[in-house]
This record gives C-alpha cells, structure tokens and sequence, in this order.
C-alpha cells in the first residue's frame, strides 16, 4: 500500500521507536528493573501503608476530631510531648555544638573515644535506653537519689522525659554541625583577624553566622526523632497519664482499648507536625545552596 | 579531624575556653552517653555471672532471641537489595520524581515507630485493608510472628539505601560507562565495578540495618500480642522482664544488643577510617 | 577501520551543542579534535562513540554516524567496539592495573572469550607497550596521573577496537608530562595504525600529533586540513586567531591588497610574516618603535608601537636576530611578507 497515510504512518513509527532507543542507549543498562523494582517495593512498604493512616484518618468526622482533642487527657499528652521536644531538641542544639566544636577544633586526650560515642543513642535499641536511663535516675539510681535528696524527682516527672529525649537527639544535633564547622572557611577567619577583630568578635560576626543553617537542621532533626520517640521514654516517664504520658504511648493506650479511630486522630496530628518539619529541612537545604551558591 | 595544627593564630582559641568547652562535652557525654552503658553491664551482672547465664537460657529469652534473629534474617536481606537497587535506580540515572522517591524512601526514618506499628495494623489487622481476605486463608499477621516480621522491615527499609545514595552520587557513572565501553554486560559492571567501590558503605549500611532489626521496640509492641515465648522480640522480652521486677534477667538480655550497639560503633570508626586512609593516599601521588 | 558523519545535529534542552557537523577520518588516521570550551569537540567525540545520540534527521542521508560503510548511529556503545579514554581516566579503582587492562577481555561472552594464559600474554604485552611492566600489580590510586593514562589507554587497546578515540587525554597533566606523552602517544600510533580521534583545547597538542586537525568553534566546524593547511592557511578569522598568535590591523591602515582596501576589513599578519628593518622597504613599510624585546626561545619577541598606536609582536629566527642590531626604544619599520584577509561572512 503506498497511501500518503501509511508511509507517513510507518516514517513517525519508525521516528518514535528510535527516539526510544535513542533514549535507551544514553543510559546505562538496568534502568526498568532497578526503577520497577524500587517502586514496588516502595509502594509495598512504605507508600500502602501511609496511604491506609491517611484513608482512616479523613474518614474520620470533624466531631469525632475535636471530641479527641478536647479530653484534656490528650491536652496535656500534647503538651507534653512537644513542650519537652523542644526544650530537648534546643538543648541538644547548644551542647551539641559545643560538642561539634570541641571534637573538630581541639584535640584531646580521648577525642577519638568521644567521637566514637557520640552516635550510641543512635546505634542503641530504644528500649535498651529505656532501661538504662530508668535504673540511673530512678529515686534508687545513682544519678536519681541525689536529686531526690534535693526534692527533684528525675524519673516518673516530666523531667524523666526530657533527660530521655536529650538522650535520643543529641547524636543529631553533634553530626549535622560536626561537618559545618568543618567546612569554615578558617581564612575567613583570618581575614577577620587582619582587620583587628578579636577571637571573640571573629567568632560571634564571621564564624557563627555561617553555621546557622546546620545549627537549624540539627535542632529540627533532633525535634522529628524526639516527637515520634517511644521505647526510651516510656520506661523512665513513668506513664501517668495527664502528667507524663506522651504522645506515642498514648496511641498505644488507645489501641489497646481497641479505639483505633482515637489512635489515628492523634496519629496524624503527630504526622503532620513531622511532616511540616521535614519540609522545613529541606527548606532551609534549599535556602542555603541557594546562598552559598554550593551543589 | 582535628585541624588544630593547622589552625593559624587567628582560629585559635584562648585555652582556657578550650578548657571549659572540652570539660562541658566530656561531662555531657560521660552523664548522658556513656553512664547508660555502663549501668547495662553493670545491673546485668550485678547479681553473678550465674544469674546471668540463668536468665539467657530460659526458654522464653531463647525464643525471644530465635525471633528476632528470624525477623533480621528476614529483613536484611531484602532491604540490602531494595538499597542497592534503589541506590542504583536513583543516581546513575535522571528523571522526573526523582527527589520525591527519595525522600519518600526516608519516611520510615522519620515516623515514629508507634505510628508504623499502627499503619501495620490498619493493613492486615482484623478491621484492615487486607484483614478479611488474611482471615479466610487463616493467615494472621497482627499479632503473629509476620506482623513482627513486617514492622521490622518498615523501620529499617532507609538504612542501607540512605548510605550508598550520597557515596554512590559522588562517584558519578565514568567507571561504569568505561566498563559498559569496553564491553562488559549490565551485571559485569554491577558486580566488577560499582559494588567493590561501594562495598565499604554498603558493610556499614547493612551493619546499621542489623542493629536497628535487632533492636526495635516501638513499631514491634504495636503488633505484637506480646506473648512471651511466642510473639515477644529481645526488645518486648526485656520490656516484660523488667515490668516483672525481674530487673537483672532484663538487663542480661539487654547487654547482647548493648554489645551490638558497641561493635557497630566501633566498625563505623574503623570504617571511617579506612576511607580517610584511602582518600589520604590518592592525595600524595601527583 | 574508517569513520564518517554526515550532516549531524545534537541540541541538550535549548542548546545546540553540534550544528550541521559533516567530517570523514579515512583508516589508521589521527585526526584531532581541536577547538575552545564549548565548541562542541567533545559532543562530536561522545556522539561518534555512542555515549550520545544525535537529533533526530530531517531527511534521510542526515544524522549518520559510518564505521566502514554501516550507519551506527542507533547502535550502543557497547556495540560499536570502540576504545574510548575518558578524560579523567575512569580507571577501576579496586582493580590492579593488570586487572583494568584485562577487563574488557575478561567480560567477553564464554564462545568469544580468550584462555587465561592468552589473557595474560596480552596483558603482559601492552605493559611493555606502554613502558610499565612491572607495574601490573599496582593500584590506580598508586600511580602517576601520567601513568593511570597509560593505563587507561592500554585499557582501551586490549580489546582491539576498530576506532580509538580520545577525551582531553593528556588535560588533567603537568607541561612537561603532557609533552612527553604526547610525544609517545604519536610513536604508539605509527606502531599500532588505529583509527584514532583525539578531542584537545591545547592546539600545539593537536598541530604536534595529528595527521589532520578539525577546528571547531560553537557547534560548527572551522576547517579540516593538516597542521600545516590550517596553520599557515586559515580559512577564517577564528582559525587564525586560535592557532598560534597573530596581529591585527585594521585594512584602513595597511594595504596589502585591494580587499583590504574596504572599510572595516581585518588584516592578520601573524609575527613570523613580518620582517623588520631600519630602513623602509617600500609602501607597505610601517614606522614602529621598539617597546621590549624578549630573548629566550627559537625566536626573538620584538615588541614594537607603531605610528598608528597599534601594539604589534614581531618573531625574528634567533640566529637572524643575532645579525641584527635592534635595541629598545629604536625607530624602526616593519613590512609583511604575508597577509590573511577574510571576507566578512567568516567574521564571527
């Protein structure tokens, strides 16, 4: 057949599978069988099951909703949970950048030692801390009976929690600003010193201005890890509830009482909360590559 | 790295605020870091190395340690492929979606561990998506060995593809494109020349990975009915024992993922400083 | 094995990288690929090897990439058998270098493969080749920049390709290393006779090694001929002004021929073509004042200021200048032997 139509149909054809296999060749090999099977995995494991959190959660009415969020007892749950993350994840923040600033700068007798330790919270199974952290500030630990003398109950308060969230989020803070300050431009700071500024004016005008950026990424990395946290503070909270019952483990109590709906409510409160933080990283990332101008 | 031999005059700062800044981590690190530690082996062994061998051959410790070694055997395997596979998926090639595959493979990292645990049950629970097909084929999986299985798995998916993602960016595709050149097929060059240039991310990714199947807690409660000798993990054992006032048998199991917990430390180290040593020596010659 | 392009085109989003490119390297040719960043060299260069694909053709004698007389241009790299040098080496880090050597006869199919020992010969071989035996069981990351090129080019040559082509080899390198290999890489070619495609920036690389240098300059090409064609006959102004240095008058101030005559012509007179002298030579003699001489080298560097206020170098032959009796500040002529003027549809 020798119609206009057909050979103009067979020249695309012919256009579009080698523009294909155009595409093919410039990449290298395993692209459909990495990609494929990274995308379903992904959705398996990880996409589904978000996915059924979030069905449940807007299948759940607006009364319901706020009938959850109005029992005082999940007030102060949330309170507690996110007053303590904070002062924790701050915290963690100033100690870990003297920390950070101490392992890069100085050199001392068992630097390599600390370094090394720095990340056990992080290698350590939560409920192994949980246990820890309750047999050293319990009214019998060691650490515990001496501020029990002076009337301050380091464990079953909400101080326990915060000791066990300062535990969990300081390895997050020390690694995010260790490579910072790595990374300062020491002539900056020389440059400085050149023009008469003393150490202490070179610190506060040129050197920590620049570390702000990992100072804020460490704090809010600190603060997602210390909202969803569980095994370490349940030990040492104590669990009672509207004094120092957090977050997560009431979702547990709730499950236990079969009322899923009220876990999910909660649950994506928590989400969300953690989901708004991520973007913040990545918005305060993508702030910074902007200024620096680095990839 | 400490930098300060090289370090100018103008970066220098007055040693008594060294003084102050190194005591003030050494002492945080000693009350929060290591304290802790050390009160694992000390209450473990505390009451003898007989109460200690006691507590690690009951029958509920031993099939506490069965599962969760079945549930890592299970896991690690299959998300040291996913790493791979998703490492390789996501930097020798551009496309759209990219960043958002990436950070939804962080995800799990960042969801609380009680949150997963109730996603799982919404799933495959008795009232979940899949519950009522699970039940007529008399399979269970919340409150059952698979749903332990499962929760691990979704805590750990990130670990390994979280450490080959920046190595393996930061290496481009010249090496492979030059194998591809030279006529090797797509699994001569996976296995002769990205995976000895990635072997030492991928060891520790997969260390990380263990420790963290070992030794999850949150998501695994959740699911599991916590019955012991059945459905309890080292983690739920030791949380039972210890709600039993049986404090030593607790802290006995306790210092096997302690242990854990050191020697990945102690390998990430090495790690670490062996690709410093490798980086060094490149340097010199030019 | 010959190589032919006809009429390819290749544009990345909004930028057109090769425009119209027609080139034809004939068998056991080393043709250089000369041209400044973003010229489009190394598009040309990764296009012929299949690492990139041209546009789609308009018509159908457009687009084409000829090994011999068969169109590879939708054929992979790893079909096309070529032996392509990456320009920062891309050695396999965790191999020895008698392991990088072996590798592509190593991943052969099983029917095609050859023994171990044949391996091993060959291998042996091409260390000799490129003056390194004894260094097979080194590491990459133990050697010289020099030597990982060797390494990388003995690589490229262990499976025999039909066309071997060369990205900025010798750039990542000091002065003195990057001649010497030159040198080397020239002595290799006469002894092996590979269709070879060398892409460089550094012209005195491309005029020392090549049989026939393509200059090319924003996705187009400039000219192909020899070193010599294009060194000594330009065809445009870019060419002139890349290749070695040159001067500039403008056609209103210096008539060496009716074309210079229009306003706005460019006259380039490069230093050797200009012959100084105290006295003047006729009508094309200009005035000048000797501002620096500069001795050392095969040439003497006159700098001179002439009447018109134009800075222009002039090269004397060493032994020449010797005879002469030039200082500074002296009021001399200069007269050009040779002249290049381009009508303006070459001008860039």
């Amino acid at each position: 057949m020798y119609s206009i139509k057909s050979i103009r149909a067979k020249l695309n054809k012919r256009r579009i599978m080698s523009a294909m296999r155009a595409t093919q060749i410039r990449r290298l090999p395993g692209f459909g069988l990495t990609l494929g099977f990274t995308l379903f995995y992904v959705t398996l494991m990880i996409v589904i099951p978000i996915a059924a959190l979030l069905l449940k959660a807007s299948s759940i009415s607006m009364e319901e909703l706020v009938e959850t969020f109005k029992t005082p007892r999940v007030q102060a749950s949330l309170r507690l949970t996110f007053g303590a993350s904070l002062l924790a994840a701050t915290i963690n923040t100033f100690f870990g950048f003297i920390a950070a600033w101490s392992l890069v700068r100085y050199r001392f007798v068992g630097r390599r030692l600390i370094d090394s330790l720095i990340d056990l919270p992080f290698a350590m199974p939560t409920a192994i801390s949980g246990i820890a952290l309750m047999a050293i500030y319990a009214p019998t630990g060691i650490v515990g009976k001496h501020f029990l003398a002076w009337g301050i109950k380091t464990a079953i308060s909400p101080l326990g929690v915060l000791i066990a969230l300062i535990f969990i989020g300081f390895p997050f803070a020390v690694r995010t600003m260790q490579p910072a300050i790595e990374e300062l431009e020491l002539e900056a700071e020389q440059a400085s010193a050149s023009l008469g500024a003393s150490r202490f004016q070179t610190f506060l005008r040129v050197t920590l201005p620049s570390l702000i950026p990992a100072a804020l990424t460490g704090f809010t990395l600190a603060l997602a890890r210390a909202l969803g946290e569980y095994g370490s503070v349940i030990f040492i909270a104590g669990n009672l509830p509207m004094r120092t019952e957090i977050a997560s483990l009431l979702i547990v109590s709730r499950l236990d009482e079969n009322d899923i709906v009220g876990a999910c409510a909660i649950a994506v409160v928590m989400l969300a909360s953690t989901f708004v933080l991520l973007l913040t990283i990545q918005g305060i990332q993508w702030w910074i590559e902007r200024k620096t101008g680095r990839n | 790295m400490s930098r300060d031999s090289r370090l100018s005059q103008a970066s220098r700062d007055p040693k008594w605020i060294q003084w102050i800044l190194i005591g003030i981590t050494v002492g945080f690190v000693t009350l929060f870091l290591i304290l802790p530690l050390g009160v694992i082996f000390w209450e473990a062994f505390r009451k003898g190395l007989k109460t200690f061998a006691i507590a690690l051959s009951d029958r509920n410790a031993r099939s506490a340690i069965g599962l969760t070694l079945l549930a890592t055997a299970i896991c690690v395997p299959l998300n040291m492929v996913f790493g791979l596979a998703a490492a390789w998926a996501t930097t020798k090639y551009s496309f759209p979606g990219k960043s958002l595959l990436i950070s939804i493979i962080d995800l799990p990292f960042a969801i609380s561990p009680v949150i997963a645990g109730l996603m799982l049950i919404l799933l495959y629970g008795i009232h979940g998506w899949f519950g009522a097909a699970l039940q007529s084929m008399g399979l269970q999986v919340i409150f059952a060995v698979p749903g332990v299985v499962l929760a691990t798995i979704f805590v750990t998916v990130p670990f390994v593809a979280r450490e080959l993602i920046p190595v393996m960016q930061e290496q481009g595709s010249e090496q492979e494109w030059a194998a591809i050149s030279l006529g090797a097929s797509a699994w001569q060059t996976f296995t002769k020349v990205t995976l000895p240039n990635i072997f030492l991310p991928l060891l520790y990714g997969v260390l990380l990975c263990t420790a963290r199947a070992m030794g999850e807690f949150g998501a695994v409660s959740v699911v599991s009915s916590n019955i012991r000798g059945l459905t309890n993990t080292i983690p739920l054992q030791i949380d039972a024992l210890y709600n039993d006032y049986n404090a030593p048998a607790a802290f006995a199991l306790a210092s096997i993922l302690a242990t854990l917990s050191i020697i990945t430390l102690l390998a990430k180290s090495w790690l670490e400083s062996k690709i410093e040593h490798r980086s060094k020596e490149s340097e010199e010659i030019q | 094995m010959s190589v032919e392009v006809q009429h390819v085109n290749k544009t990345f989003g909004s930028y057109k990288a090769i425009q119209d490119v027609s080139l034809k390297v004939h068998s056991g040719e080393l043709v250089a690929l000369l041209g400044p960043s973003g010229s489009g060299k190394t598009t040309l260069l990764r296009m012929i090897a299949g690492l990139e694909v041209p546009d789609q053709p308009v018509n159908q004698d457009e687009g084409r990439i000829l090994f011999f007389d068969q169109d590879v241009a939708t054929r992979s790299v790893a079909e096309r058998q070529v032996g392509f040098v990456f320009q920062h080496y891309a050695l396999f880090k965790h191999m020895s270098v008698f392991e990088n050597i072996a590798f592509g006869l190593r991943v052969r199919p099983r029917n095609l493969r050859l023994s171990n020992p044949q391996i091993d010969q060959r291998v042996k071989e091409l260390l000799q080749l490129i003056q390194l035996e004894g260094f097979g069981n080194r590491f990459p990351l133990q050697l010289s920049g020099g030597q990982r090129q060797r390494v990388a080019l003995a690589r490229a040559l262990a499976i025999e390709p039909k066309v071997l082509l060369l990205d900025e080899p010798f750039g990542a390198l000091d002065a003195k290393v990057r001649q010497k290999l030159r040198e080397w890489l020239r002595r290799l070619h006469e002894q092996v006779h590979t269709t070879t495609i060398l892409v460089t920036h550094d012209q005195e690389e491309a005029l020392e090694v090549a049989d026939r240098v393509v200059v090319m300059n924003h996705a187009k090409i400039e000219q192909i001929g020899t070193p010599e064609e294009v060194f000594h006959n330009p065809a445009s102004e870019f060419v002139i002004d890349f290749l070695g240095s040159v001067n500039v008058f403008s056609g209103r101030h210096f008539e060496p021929s009716p074309e210079a005559k229009t306003d706005g012509a460019k006259v380039y007179v490069r230093p050797h073509e200009l012959q100084i002298s105290k006295e003047s030579l006729g009508s094309a003699s200009i005035s000048a004042q000797i501002q620096r001489i500069q001795r050392a080298g095969t040439s003497a560097k006159v700098f001179v200021h002439t009447n018109n206020e134009q800075n222009v170098r002039v090269d004397v032959p060493i032994h020449e200048f010797q005879f002469m009796d030039l200082e500074v500040h002296q009021q001399v002529f200069i007269t050009p032997l040779q002249s290049h003027v381009f009508s303006p549809e070459y001008t860039i």
